[in-house]
């Protein structure tokens, strides 16, 4: 199947996914187009982070389709190598590489995986990491650095693999107040740039800035979803409005 | 500083530097000389007791010590021997051990178990007996001595052991290194080696060091299946000097110092290492 980029980069259709007995997605679906950014909300326990999981096939599905640029995902065949060389992923608990320094982090992947150039690498390790605003911190380990710089470390990592979409995983839930403005900016920044974004975030007021849909899930539904206007201010389902009125 | 003034009968309200310090029972230098020298007097005052027509119980041992010494470094070569091959073997079956294939992780897991629950001893019969004395290849007969099959029959725990500690070092590591590396493509091999191994190596010393101390302690086994080791020859050394009973404690005590003064130094530099990568992680 050919992709061409008017048609949705993401398309996730009636996904279903159980752990044991317990159905986390009881039929999810939605489509993101190249450049959208896409916030999912929703209680925790809701299934957000499994969804976004299964769209680089970290976890599998048992039921539905999720199309990433035309290529099946929910396939026994799938080169999930390939796949993840398109869709970077960033933790809430960041996964950096504790041995290695914050530009070692950052020129690994694109070295080894996709065997690249080792000197173009470096030259674009120390772009990014300009891009993320850590100049001097590219000989420290992760141990070295704050939470937010870690984060940044690990968004920059990301980002040298070159990928057409980016899944935030609560990237700045385990983050100091203090520190989480930093990471937003990095990411409203790479959404300006045109990034394919799909966040699960628990920060309303970002999500409202930056995103162009907003999801709400509960329950391994989507209840509701909208323009960020809409969704804030119009919510018509009582669980939105529930959530919102807690939350906000 | 005062001394700190925490009354409490809960240890772990305790600031953690102090809590640590009610190690009455470490083992320290001067309690292996003090024991030395214990053994020492008492095999003085066996002499005195006994007729003084013979020559002293320290000149006798002074006389054997070089011989001794020669033993102990073979006791050294057999431990360094065997722990570098069951490290080499244990490290292959601990990476089997967390194989995504059944039937390799299930045959390292029931090869670990088995040589990590046998006694050290019965394994050391067990390749002393087993393997021959000589492989005939047909062009060239390789010779295949008692210490190279002490040596085989030593690594075999070893082995086993160091299976474990890779394993356990590998699971002990956060599952987020896997997702992360998975997430950028990385294949499964990359993954380990790039990855995974060297964040292991630093976990894996401490038990590693504690496992050769274990293994130098345990080549005088050796002596029971006649390897001419520090043991077998401080037997000899008193059959050759007539079975004098006062000769006996000296020696022995001989050979405890000198391992004592081996291994010692080991499990305190273990212990600093265990202290120093609890604090950097």
């Amino acid at each position: 199947m050919n992709w061409t980029p008017d048609q949705p980069m993401v398309s996730i259709k009636d996904v279903h996914k159980a752990f044991g007995d317990f159905e986390v997605l009881k039929g999810v679906s939605f489509d993101v187009m190249k450049g959208e950014v896409i916030c999912i909300i929703g209680p925790s326990g809701s299934g957000k982070s499994t969804l976004i999981r299964c769209i680089n096939a970290l976890n599998d599905i048992q039921q539905g389709s999720i199309l990433v640029e035309g290529q099946e995902v929910n396939d026994p065949n799938l080169d999930k190598l390939e796949l993840r060389k398109k869709v970077g992923m960033v933790f809430q608990q960041y996964n950096l590489f504790p041995h290695k320094t914050a530009l070692q982090n950052i020129m690994m992947a694109p070295i080894r995986v996709l065997k690249r150039d080792k000197k173009e690498t470096e030259e674009l390790a120390r772009q990014l990491i300009r891009k993320v605003r850590l100049e001097g911190k590219e000989d420290s380990y992760p141990g070295e650095l704050s939470g937010g710089q870690q984060q940044r470390v690990a968004i920059a990592r990301s980002l040298a693999m070159k990928p057409d979409i980016m899944l935030f995983d609560e990237v700045t839930a385990a983050l100091d107040p203090e520190t989480v403005g930093e990471v937003l900016l990095t990411i409203k920044e790479l959404a300006q740039d045109g990034m394919t974004c799909i966040l699960v975030t628990h920060e309303m007021g970002f999500a409202r800035e930056v995103a162009d849909h907003i999801y709400f899930t509960d329950k391994g539904l989507i209840i509701e979803h909208g323009p960020p206007k809409t969704f804030f201010d119009k919510a018509k389902d009582p669980r939105t409005k529930e959530f919102l009125s807690q939350i906000l | 500083m005062s001394k700190p003034q925490f009354k409490t009968d809960l240890p772990v309200l305790l600031p953690a530097g102090i809590r640590k310090q009610h190690d009455n029972f470490r083992i320290r230098l001067w309690h292996g000389v003090a024991l030395f020298a214990f053994c020492l007097f008492s095999s003085g005052y066996v002499f005195a007791v006994e007729d003084g027509a013979q020559a002293s119980a320290l000149a006798t041992l002074v006389k054997w010590i070089p011989l001794l010494l020669s033993g102990f470094i073979f006791n050294i070569v057999i431990s360094f021997c065997a722990m570098a091959l069951g490290t080499f073997v244990g490290t292959i079956l601990g990476l089997g051990q967390i194989s995504l294939m059944p039937a390799v992780k299930g045959s390292s897991w029931f090869v670990t178990q088995f040589f990590r629950n046998a006694p050290w001893l019965v394994l050391l019969f067990f390749a002393m007996f087993l393997l021959p004395f000589e492989f005939d290849l047909g062009f060239v007969v390789i010779p295949f001595p008692d210490w190279v099959k002490a040596i085989i029959g030593l690594s075999l725990p070893v082995m086993a052991n160091v299976s474990e500690v890779v394993r356990g070092a590998i699971a002990s590591l956060p599952s987020g290194q896997w997702e992360a590396a998975e997430s950028l493509a990385y294949t499964r091999r990359q993954t380990l080696w790039l990855i995974i191994l060297p964040q292991c190596v630093k976990r894996m010393l401490p038990p590693w060091m504690n496992l050769y101390s274990i293994l130098t302690m345990a080549t005088v086994l050796a002596s029971v299946v006649g390897v001419s080791e520090v043991m077998t020859l401080t037997g000899e050394a008193l059959a050759a000097e007539g079975g004098r009973t006062d000769l006996l404690a000296p020696f022995y005590s001989f050979v405890l110092l000198i391992f004592f003064l081996y291994c010692y130094p080991i499990a305190r530099y273990t212990v600093y290492l265990e202290k120093k990568f609890a604090v950097k992680n």
